[in-house]
């Protein structure tokens, strides 16, 4: 049980001399606070696993120092740094009954039996594995295996952290749901501070309290998945989070307004001009925008996809293609005109991929 | 599953091999059979003999089921004991042998030296190694006042065809082992560290489990190889002193070429081939078996 | 050309892998194979490409039997789950290998591969070995490699499923656009119901080893025949439940007895099977509605645009859709209400007995 403080933390390669190094993980400075749920989520490449790893002491980070509470772990090893780790595929021991997997990390730091046996039921209760306690391991499912993985990460109360290395991959899609269940039910029955590494933002949504989106080594945004969905601060995260991903527009801003080709959108609050060769984008999600027969910016539709449950929208604006959300009621096919309708609220500004805030007018 | 595509004409190419298995192996093998059923009183003259030379061979009062029935004991004790150093020393070996770097390579190569030498000339060197008088081996021992004579004295025999054995094969094992213990995700040993565990529990609880496929192998290839053990004890001590180090092999070149006693040397073949067979077969039951019944 | 399997069968000894399967595919069609894991779709697409040999029933190309004929001399190219490709080869050369095998010139070559890379966007990789190109990439070769073939019959095994699902996305849409070009006969396996639906053309639903049903996509996904094809047919799962009518009344699985003209109107007494999606099972807090289902949240699976609440009601577990990112607590008390308008209702047997009105009148006119 702990904060976990990452000061200035950063992760380089030695580059050839004389060049500047080449960073995995570029500075960060990002306090995680003990029984909160976080998840690093970004495209592979993007450092999220250096992260996780220079957390877990698997990688001493060549910058910056790593705290737990006001303790500096940067040099200490894995073991000296009390945390529990639950990998990509079942770490089980396959010789041991599931009640002596989970029992493993309390017996090696030798609890008393009773306490041992006390700890392994409450877990064994958090997560159903109550009924094969007395099961050799090796014989259960793949699913079942990560419970048992997930148990022993869990069984010691008195971690700083624990965490999680993309833990749903093995997992077949029609269970991950349950699993996923289960690691809702566990951070709101345990006060430990998580931290979830994953590459799907379904996981990283679902699983955490703030979710930290990376790429290219940097961290772009922390924040709830609301944010992350009604605010993102990055055009990364707009676009990665979401699905379709956010609509980007090259726009110039004029006074209240963002003008995209002949078109122009009422933004509902002032900006400055930004400085000469700043990049500014428009962005808008699908869900937001919907496409009507008249009225709003005049649109073509190119095509129509039927999501069974939501219709989407491929439309022509100018020279720039968006995407928005078609009404059940509204009938229109390829070829045809329609209007595009944008809630002012959900207009996003975007200078050099950043956005930026409006003074309200 | 199914994942050639459907296709009769595989069996041509199957076919040549059955013909070299049929001329290098049944064909020698019925001749050896139709000895010993058969009895000669020599010029290629032979009559019928039922089971007249397997009765004999079976039974220890006689002379040739007594030099049988001890050389088998030898056999198997030989097995047992050089199994029982290799394995684990194998183990042990693989174990230390670096995971990365360039030490991998070298180290790799040094352990396969032995593996690479011809058996007789295995059996040269420890001939030459164990001598008394210029043998580094034997003359080093006898200067620090150990007794030790492998032609005359059979404890000296016996540790020097063990000894030889085991330097000539332990690689084997530690190349087995070693490919099984790469075979190992890092996250194991992660994890362990993680749940503090100590080395010897990561030994136990995942590196012997994880290895047992392999070592079903490597126990298997090294029985069968030392329960035929016939170059090296040959070249060095030739059986002796007295019947010390006769292995069965020996004995049946000894019989079978020696004393051109046809019927014997086949029914001890036979015999030989049968009792090797069943051990393998049972050994190789019961590890899988194990196996089951620990997934189970 | 025209592909047809006549009542295809195939057994591995007493296990039915595929029963009795009819499917007829026309040039220049899509067709989307829909099922969930071990439903047989890739043993189909082997018996199809002639790696496998049908048990029973006939495999025929332009009414002539292609039994027995091998693989080389078909013209078929597949792409697979797994990304696979030469690892000895540059993308270059294995997109080209099929046209080499055939033995085509260099300039021909050249052009055809040139083409498929500017489509597939890997100009830039093609020196690269598989081993220096991303998932992504990589897979990309594999499915330039089946398009520079042109072959008559291309088979794509859940071709997306092992990459990013940003990447998933944009190459689901393209996929379809790229083969329609070729005139090809294009079947494609998938788990995924939104892909299915993005893909259009024909569906077949599988069920263990049989198709359950086939038609128009849409037309399939609005109008289940049975409630094997409305599950195949729906993610997160068909909510279900099972309902007994004994005269005007019906009763609920937890208990509860109701009008039975309110869910079941019009039907005969007997045991129902009533399954509804997501999207028609309306969330709310406990109010104290009479005909609504009260539960406890198990968790809530946000996709960024949508969030699923998972409610435990004791006799099942219901999913919900709500727009946007909503966080519904595990363990929080919520009630989900349905409207009967909007429900399947299928006999015991799983047969289709009643569809919601107004999508079944889309559907028709889909079929049209």
């Amino acid at each position: 049980m702990a904060n976990v403080t990452l000061d200035h933390v950063a992760h380089a390669y030695p580059g050839a001399p004389g060049a500047a190094p080449t960073y995995a993980l570029k500075p960060i400075d990002h306090m995680w606070r003990n029984g909160r749920a976080y998840a690093l989520l970004g495209p592979s490449g993007c450092g999220k696993t250096t992260l996780l790893n220079i957390i877990s002491g698997l990688v001493i980070p060549s910058e910056g120092r790593l705290l737990f509470d006001d303790r500096d772990v940067t040099r200490l090893s894995t073991e000296k740094r009390n945390i529990a780790q639950v990998f990509q595929f079942p770490v089980i021991y396959d010789t041991m009954t599931v009640a002596e997997n989970l029992a493993f990390p309390l017996k090696n730091r030798g609890m008393d039996r009773a306490s041992i046996e006390r700890r392994v039921g409450e877990i064994a209760d958090l997560l159903d594995l109550r009924p094969v306690l007395k099961r050799r391991a090796r014989g259960l499912t793949a699913d079942a295996k990560q419970k048992i993985s997930l148990g022993r990460g869990l069984v010691r109360a008195d971690v700083s952290a624990v965490l999680f290395d993309e833990p749903l991959t093995v997992i077949d899609p029609a269970l991950k749901w349950e699993l996923r269940s289960k690691l809702k039910a566990v951070h709101q029955a345990l006060d430990m501070l998580m931290i979830y590494v994953t590459h799907d933002q379904v996981e990283a949504l679902t699983f955490a309290d703030e979710v930290v989106v990376m790429k290219d080594g940097e961290v772009l945004q922390i924040g709830t998945p609301a944010d992350l969905f009604e605010r993102p601060a990055h055009s990364f995260v707009g676009y990665f989070i979401g699905s379709p991903g956010m609509n980007f527009l090259p726009a110039s801003l004029a006074g209240g307004r963002a003008v995209v080709g002949e078109a122009a959108f009422d933004l509902g609050a002032q900006y400055d001009a930004p400085a000469a060769g700043k990049r500014v984008e428009l962005g808008f999600r699908p869900d937001y925008a919907t496409l009507l027969p008249a009225g709003g910016l005049p649109v073509r539709v190119l095509r129509i996809e039927d999501l069974g449950r939501r219709r989407l929208a491929r439309l022509g604006m100018g020279a720039h293609e968006v995407v928005a959300t078609l009404p059940p009621d509204v009938d229109l096919a390829p070829g045809d005109a329609g209007g595009l309708h944008v809630p002012r609220e959900h207009l996003h500004v975007f200078v050099d991929d950043l956005r930026i805030e409006g003074r309200s007018a | 599953m199914m994942d050639k595509p459907w296709s009769n004409r595989a069996w041509f190419f199957v076919i040549p091999v059955l013909v070299v298995v049929l001329f290098s192996s049944l064909l020698p093998m019925m001749t050896v059979v139709n000895y010993s059923v058969q009895d000669t009183m020599g010029q290629n003259h032979f009559f019928w003999n039922g089971a007249a030379w397997f009765q004999n061979l079976l039974d220890p009062t006689t002379d040739i089921g007594g030099r049988f029935a001890s050389a088998l004991v030898r056999n198997l004790i030989f097995s047992f004991v050089v199994l029982m150093i290799e394995l684990p020393l194998g183990i042990a070996v693989a174990i230390c042998i670096p995971r990365h770097g360039w030490k991998v390579g070298a180290t790799l190569v040094l352990i396969a030296l032995p593996l690479l030498i011809p058996w007789t000339v295995v059996g040269t060197i420890w001939e030459i190694f164990a001598r008394q008088d210029i043998g580094l081996l034997g003359a080093a021992l006898n200067g620090i006042g150990v007794h030790y004579n492998d032609t005359q004295d059979p404890t000296s025999a016996w540790a020097t065809i063990v000894m030889m054995d085991v330097w000539h094969w332990t690689g084997m094992i530690a190349l087995l082992s070693y490919a099984g213990l790469k075979a190992i995700p890092d996250a194991f040993y992660q994890a362990a560290r993680i749940d503090g565990a100590s080395r010897w529990s990561v030994f136990r609880n995942i590196e012997l489990p994880k290895l047992q496929k392999v070592l079903v192998i490597a126990v298997l290839l090294r029985f069968m190889e030392s329960f035929m053990i016939y170059t090296e004890p040959s070249v060095v001590t030739g059986g002796g002193p007295g019947e010390a180090t006769s292995f069965l092999s020996l004995d049946l070149v000894k019989i079978a070429l020696g004393q051109v006693d046809l019927g014997n040397a086949a029914a001890m073949s036979i015999v030989y081939y049968l009792i090797t067979l069943t051990i393998c077969w049972i050994f190789f039951t019961i590890m899988t078996q194990l196996d089951q019944r620990k997934g189970a | 050309m025209s592909l047809q399997l006549n009542s295809v069968g195939l057994k591995y000894g007493a296990d039915v892998i595929i029963d009795d399967v009819s499917l007829t595919f026309d040039r220049g069609t899509m067709n989307v194979l829909l099922g969930p894991t071990l439903a047989g779709k890739t043993t189909l697409m082997r018996l199809m490409a002639g790696l496998d040999r049908p048990t029973t029933g006939e495999i025929t190309v332009d009414g002539k039997s292609v039994v027995g004929v091998p693989v080389r001399k078909r013209s078929v190219a597949m792409v697979y789950q797994q990304f696979v490709n030469y690892p000895s080869l540059t993308a270059f050369e294995n997109i080209a290998s099929p046209l080499r095998v055939a033995g085509l010139g260099k300039s021909e070559i050249d052009s055809r591969v040139s083409e498929a890379s500017r489509v597939l966007r890997l100009d830039p990789y093609l020196q690269r070995l598989p081993a220096q190109l991303s998932g992504g990439q990589q897979q990309r070769t594999a499915i330039a490699r089946a398009l520079v073939k042109r072959a008559d019959l291309v088979l794509l095994d859940e071709p997306l499923a092992n990459l990013d699902y940003k990447l998933r996305e944009e190459l689901r849409e393209e996929l379809p656009r790229l083969f329609a070009a070729t005139g090809t006969i294009l079947v494609y396996a998938t788990t995924e119901p939104a892909e299915a639906l993005l893909l259009g053309g024909t569906t077949a639903t599988l069920w263990q080893g049989r198709v359950t049903q086939i038609g128009p996509t849409p037309a399939v996904y609005r109008r289940p025949a049975n409630i094997f094809a409305a599950r195949v047919f729906s993610d997160p799962p068909l909510n279900e439940m099972t309902v007994t009518r004994t005269g005007g009344e019906a009763t609920l699985p937890d208990g509860r007895r109701v009008g039975a003209d309110h869910l079941l109107p019009g039907l005969p007494d007997g045991r129902y099977q009533i399954g509804f999606r997501v999207e028609h099972a309306r969330l709310a807090a406990p109010s104290g509605n009479a005909s609504a289902f009260q539960g406890k949240v198990a968790v809530t699976e946000i996709s960024g645009s949508e969030s699923f609440v998972h409610v435990d009601l004791g006799f099942a577990t219901w999913v919900s859709l709500v727009l946007g990112v909503h966080d519904w607590e595990p363990g929080l008390l919520a009630e989900i209400s349905i409207d009967p308008g909007r429900v399947f209702v299928f006999d015991e047997a799983g047969a289709l007995v009643r569809a919601p009105d107004n999508l079944a009148a889309r559907a028709m006119s889909e079929m049209v």
